[in-house]
């Protein structure tokens, strides 16, 4: 609380982005955790709630007549814009959310306060909720080929890697070490994903510090067990997903890539993915035009183009759909490794991991995937996310990338995902947030540490209790898209703009209805309609049997009541409250029109509070769950064939 | 002039025809007057039969003695031809260049075709001028239908029947139309019942460089107005643009003349620039080079998606003047058959629920494009691959549909149709067997007598079967204005159209049978609990009786 200069102004505006004359006005309070803005209407109390670690950047822009701008970015895409009447107060704010935007410590992040007070052994229990030692069974490892080591135990060989690591069987421990020794961070060659109907594996490690001549015998034995654990097939691939540019200028500083002469059996291949820097800069300029106060379809295109993003979505989805090739058609083991191997390589592995294993295509397998090749192989989130006050250099969008893989995936199967794009959304929003303390520190050891499982909670349990919110309707496990290898189409113009991510608080860009929440209001009503039948079924059963006669079973063959209960699921999910932009593109034009006036969905604005869930739209159901009357009225028509084929009652009336 | 002659080699054997996401087949290529046919004379096996309409453009290659005929089509279909024989080839080649550019409308092919299926209702007779007044009768009685131009003399491009203000009588219509663009005088295209207000068009007023006026015109379009109330032009072209039309004798309403208007100039493209997009657009397509870079630049470069957003956010202003502002508007560019017509109609797609039905948008269709004199066989007689010079080719009602699309995306359950109803439109005003998009107007088309002598597409459409498969699971009808976003990021490629032919659909398809399948599960889900409910009632009820006997 010593960094909150001011904790309330009053008469604040919140200027909407969409329309720069369009503002509500309210207070802006300052709390430890969050910058809350309360609008003055009488009617609805609308909040909305910022938390200080989302927040990447503020601005205070020039003071004008009307007050002093300030400009809060946050990091899951959401921009404010407060107009604060007294300079000196907007100086205090600004001071006050830079500090707090900026924890120095990892004591300070959010998670440690959030719901602290809760029972600790439940908290502990929630972490329990996904195992990795469980994942690596389920691919079926440990085996005869791959077996768990204890060489990381306690972090000494490789600081960054977890405890547990995955090897080849005939990996001796001073191959193990000696390899790592000859890898940057001691990151030497483990399994990440092994396929069980072929034995053919995908391994990551750092590259090896091979300079311009150097070679290690135990990292090139490493890589032959690797080899001869895959007993089908008599070579593998290395790759390296720099581009070989890069990995060349590595050589000059004793690192480098495998020379295929010194290893048996490899076939060494260069994907060109560029390096965290070039996907920051990229990352900006994207968001520099996706944040454009109403750009031409030619800026945008143009941006969208300049910035380079989805070429570099393209390269890491075309990486893993090298590897998953090379696993599942050619049956060839495939190392993977970039530089320290925790950005690209993660990438490309659990890219080719979703393709390959409908497993992770289901919520709780890619919260796997993630914990596994993300969170457990050190990817390091706390410099990559920007979580502590830290070097920018490091801050880089990697797991975004991967998101955005899965989101671009899912758009071309749109029946092959469990989730929908809000569950990749909210992932993305926690990665961020520090809310959760599963992706706090860097690597395992620090968060081992932190004690991390003690003083936080798991966003994986919070998501599982969630998961209505996060099923794709349209997904069956028994659906011909869910099976087996994904094979999309890499052609440029598959790839779109994920405006739901990065216009993520534009809702006015968003479709106003949304076919999602359609069919889950739909599927909701469904179960309900299900649960209905059989507890309509027993009852006239019931009673039949009460009555002691046999059946005749009445009921209508032409059902025109069914109005009754075509209450519209859609009416509630509408939202179609909605108001027209500006079309004119004429500064004075149309300003007595009501659309001035801040429109109903300006609240939606508001992210939901910490810990409180939204609830998805009920469809109305209430109103005619009980009403029988409508009927009644029918009574006296013939009995449906439907009835009359219906197994149960024809069972009863037998009997 | 007979068919035969055309066809140098009516049949070749032998051949193999390979198009996107189908087996090759190999078979017996036929040519008729009207159709390529290729047979493979097996059950089961796909055929060809392709309207020499729809052939955009076609190449020849050749291997030895093996020809390669490529076909590219109007809906963007592209498809290849192995024919053994370079003769074969060579007479098949030109005998299709020749089919598929004959000019003469006498020998179209709707005036051919036979239906196989029952007429039930004459889509002709679906949607007439008289029919659709007596619904504006009902709400309104401040316009009248004027049939000034029964025998097409006052307006070449208009219905016979058009609706114009009361109190204006058919002299001043008379002298409004020769102070407009192709005698196009304002005259109803929308009402609001909401509030009253309305949308007109016209062609451009003939002003000229000295500022010429005609106190008839000014008459017709303040007529519309209510006491005190300011109306909307809504010109569809910009400032300059409509300045350089002065020189050439047209022009644009002014202020003095006009004071209780207030103008307003957009950017919507003409035609000639439309056509241009639409070429370097499936060009973009069709690009193999598989570099992100180029392909979004193509795409920019192709500014389709541009023209999209100017037409709509035209078609959005004009909306939001109506029923936002509470102002009547008059929608005009130059001759007012193209960017007007897109303008208007896709305003009343916005405003009136009933627009977006099946028959709602068959009578927008009718109304706003046919009736009002869009010329459809000019603007379509080449699409995006055609070698020739563009004459007066225009994707415009392509770039109407393509809106549409737009708009439905972002209201998906407001919509009674899905978006195959549009790319069937789109598909028959390049090449149809049914009469409705042949000829450029109401009087051509009478002239021609389309009516007796040819089917028209609606009748095929509202039969019960094509009304199923044209539907939107997800409608739920609401009456409500619907405000699309014309942001860049909320406007998306068609790709039902584009890459329709480039990449497979079928997991989009698989994802829009399972939608199906969940909506259709639940509504006989409900029809069952209702039965069983009805059915426990009446056991209820029964119960007492027993206990007393």
């Amino acid at each position: 609380m010593e960094h909150i200069r001011l904790p309330k102004v009053e008469n604040v505006r919140l200027i909407d982005k969409i329309s720069s004359r369009r503002a509500s006005v309210g207070t802006l309070y300052l709390t430890a955790t969050h910058t809350i803005f309360v609008e003055n209407e009488t009617e609805i109390r609308t909040e909305t709630w910022v938390l200080h670690s989302l927040v990447c950047s503020v601005e205070k822009q020039a003071t004008t007549t009307t007050g002093s701008p300030l400009l809060v970015h946050c990091k899951n895409y959401q921009a404010l814009r407060f107009i604060i009447p007294q300079e000196r107060d907007c100086h205090d704010v600004h001071v006050s959310l830079l500090r707090l935007s900026r924890p120095e410590r990892y004591e300070e992040l959010y998670c440690f306060s959030f719901h602290s007070n809760s029972d600790k052994e439940v908290r502990g229990q929630a972490w329990d909720f996904l195992s990795l030692k469980d994942e690596y069974s389920r691919m079926g490892v440990p085996n005869h080929l791959w077996i768990l080591s204890p060489v990381n135990r306690d972090y000494k060989v490789s600081d960054t890697y977890p405890a547990e690591l995955y090897v080849p069987k005939s990996a001796t421990h001073p191959v193990i070490v000696g390899s790592s020794k000859f890898r940057s961070r001691g990151r030497f060659p483990t399994l990440s994903y092994y396929c069980k109907e072929n034995h053919a594996a995908i391994c990551r490690s750092s590259q090896p510090l091979s300079g311009f001549s150097a070679r290690c015998l135990e990292d090139e034995q490493m890589l032959e067990a690797i080899v001869r654990s895959n007993p089908r097939s008599d070579f593998m691939y290395v790759v390296d997903t720099r581009p070989k540019l890069n990995a060349i200028a590595n050589r000059a500083a004793g690192k480098g890539y495998e020379n295929e002469d010194n290893y048996s059996n490899i076939k060494f291949q260069f994907i060109g993915i560029e390096n965290i820097h070039v996907m920051r800069n990229s990352l900006q300029k994207m968001l520099e035009v996706s944040e454009a106060w109403s750009p031409s379809m030619s800026e945008f295109l143009e941006g969208l183009e300049s910035s380079g993003w989805l070429k570099h979505i393209k390269a890491v989805l075309d990486a893993g759909i090298f590897i998953a090739k090379a696993v599942a058609e050619d049956g060839v083991s495939v190392l993977v490794h970039c530089s320290d191997g925790w950005d690209r390589t993660a990438q490309v592995c659990s890219v080719a991991s979703v393709l390959l294993d409908p497993y992770y295509r289901t919520l709780k397998g890619l919260m796997v995937l993630i914990e596994r090749d993300w969170v457990s192989f050190g990817h390091k989130f706390s410099h990559r996310y920007n979580h502590l006050d830290g070097d920018p250099k490091e801050v880089s969008p990697v797991i975004d990338q991967f998101l955005e893989c899965v989101w671009q995936l899912s758009e071309q199967f749109p029946c092959a995902f469990e989730y929908n794009e809000r569950f990749l959304i909210t992932i993305h929003n926690h990665i961020y947030s520090c809310q959760y303390g599963n992706f706090i520190g860097n690597n395992q050891k620090e968060r081992t540490e932190l004690r991390h499982q003690e003083k936080t909670h798991s966003l994986w349990t919070y998501l599982w209790e969630n998961r209505t919110d996060h099923i794709n309707p349209l997904y069956r496990p028994d659906h011909s898209q869910t099976q087996g290898v994904l094979r999309p189409v890499t052609a440029p113009y598959c790839f779109k703009f994920w405006r739901a991510l990065y216009n993520r608080f534009d809702r006015g860009m968003h479709p106003r209805q949304s076919v999602i929440d359609y069919l889950m209001a739909i599927r909701e009503e469904t179960q309900q309609l299900e649960e209905q039948l059989v507890s309509h079924e027993e009852k006239i059963a019931m009673l039949e049997k009460e009555q002691g006669k046999s059946i005749q079973t009445k009921t209508n063959t032409l059902d025109r009541s069914h109005a009754v209960w075509a209450s519209p699921p859609s009416e509630s999910c509408l939202g179609l409250a909605n108001t027209p932009g500006d079309y004119s593109g004429l500064g004075d034009f149309l300003s007595s029109s009501p659309c001035q006036q801040m429109g109903p969905e300006s609240s939606l604005l508001i992210l939901p509070r910490p810990g409180e869930r939204r609830k998805p739209s009920d469809p109305d159901l209430s109103t005619n769950s009980d009403d029988q009357e409508s009927g009644i009225a029918d009574l006296s028509s013939p009995p449906s064939e439907d009835s009359a084929k219906d197994p149960d009652e024809a069972a009863y009336s037998a009997a | 002039m007979e068919f035969a002659e055309l066809i140098k080699t009516p049949r070749v054997d032998g051949v193999v025809l390979r198009r996107p996401f189908l087996p090759t087949v190999e078979g017996t290529l036929c040519l008729t007057g009207h159709h390529l046919i290729l047979s493979s004379r097996q059950d089961n096996t796909e055929e060809l039969w392709l309207l020499h309409a729809n052939i955009d453009a076609i190449e020849k290659r050749f291997v030895g003695s093996l020809g390669t005929i490529i076909v590219k089509c109007k809906d963007l279909r592209v498809i290849q031809l192995d024919i053994p024989g370079m003769e074969e080839c060579l007479n098949i080649a030109s005998s299709i260049e020749v089919l598929s550019t004959l000019d003469s409308v006498s020998l179209m092919y709707p005036l051919f075709y036979r239906p196989m299926f029952q007429v039930i209702e004459d889509g002709w007779k679906s949607f007439l001028p008289e029919d659709a007044f007596k619904d504006l009768e009902s709400m309104t009685e401040e316009w009248r239908l004027s049939d000034v131009n029964k025998d097409y003399s006052v307006c070449s491009s208009y219905p016979p029947l058009v609706a114009v203000p009361k109190d204006v009588d058919d002299d001043t219509l008379r002298k409004a139309a020769a102070f407009r663009h192709g005698g196009r005088f304002p005259v109803l295209s929308y009402y609001h019942k909401k509030n009253g207000m309305v949308m007109m068009r016209s062609g451009q007023p003939l002003t000229g460089t000295n500022g010429r006026r005609c106190k008839e015109d000014e008459k017709l379009i303040n007529a519309t107005l209510r006491a005190g109330k300011r109306g909307y032009i809504i010109d569809t072209r910009t400032v300059s643009v409509a300045q350089q039309a002065k020189a050439r004798g047209g022009g644009f309403e002014s202020e003095a003349n006009y004071p209780q208007w207030r103008r307003i100039h957009k950017a919507i493209e003409r035609s000639s620039i439309l056509q241009e997009s639409l070429i370097k657009l499936v060009e973009a397509c069709n690009d193999q080079s598989h570099s992100m870079d180029r392909w979004l630049s193509k795409l920019e470069a192709s500014n389709w998606q541009t023209h999209v957003k100017e037409i709509l956010t035209t078609a959005c202003l004009a909306a939001q003047c109506i029923d936002r502002e509470g102002a009547s508007v008059l929608v005009h560019g130059t001759e007012g058959t193209d960017s007007t017509l897109q303008v208007t109609s896709l305003a009343q797609i916005i405003l009136d629920p009933a627009c977006r039905t099946i028959q709602g948008f068959q009578a927008l269709v009718e109304r706003e494009w046919l009736q009002a004199g869009h010329p459809f066989q000019q603007r379509c007689s080449q699409s995006a691959y055609s070698n020739s010079k563009p004459r007066c080719e225009a994707p415009v009602f392509l770039l109407f549909l393509d809106c549409v699309w737009q708009i439905l995306r972002q209201f998906p359950c407001s919509f009674q149709f899905s978006q195959h109803f549009l790319v069937l439109l789109f598909e028959h005003t390049y090449a149809s067997q049914f009469g409705t998009f042949m000829g450029n107007s109401a009087s051509e088309r009478s002239k021609l007598n389309l009516s007796q002598k040819t089917v028209s597409l609606w009748s095929w459409v509202n039969r019960p079967q094509e009304v199923e498969r044209l539907s939107n699971p997800l409608y739920e009808a609401n009456c409500l204005v619907i405000w699309p976003s014309v942001a860049p990021q909320s406007l998306l490629l068609w790709e039902g159209v584009f890459l329709r032919w480039k990449r497979s659909s079928r997991c989009l398809d698989e994802a829009y049978d399972e939608m199906v399948h969940i909506i259709q599960y639940n509504k006989e889900l409900q029809n069952k609990v209702n039965n069983l409910r009805r059915q426990l009632a009446q056991l209820e009820t029964e119960e007492p009786l027993l206990q007393t006997p």
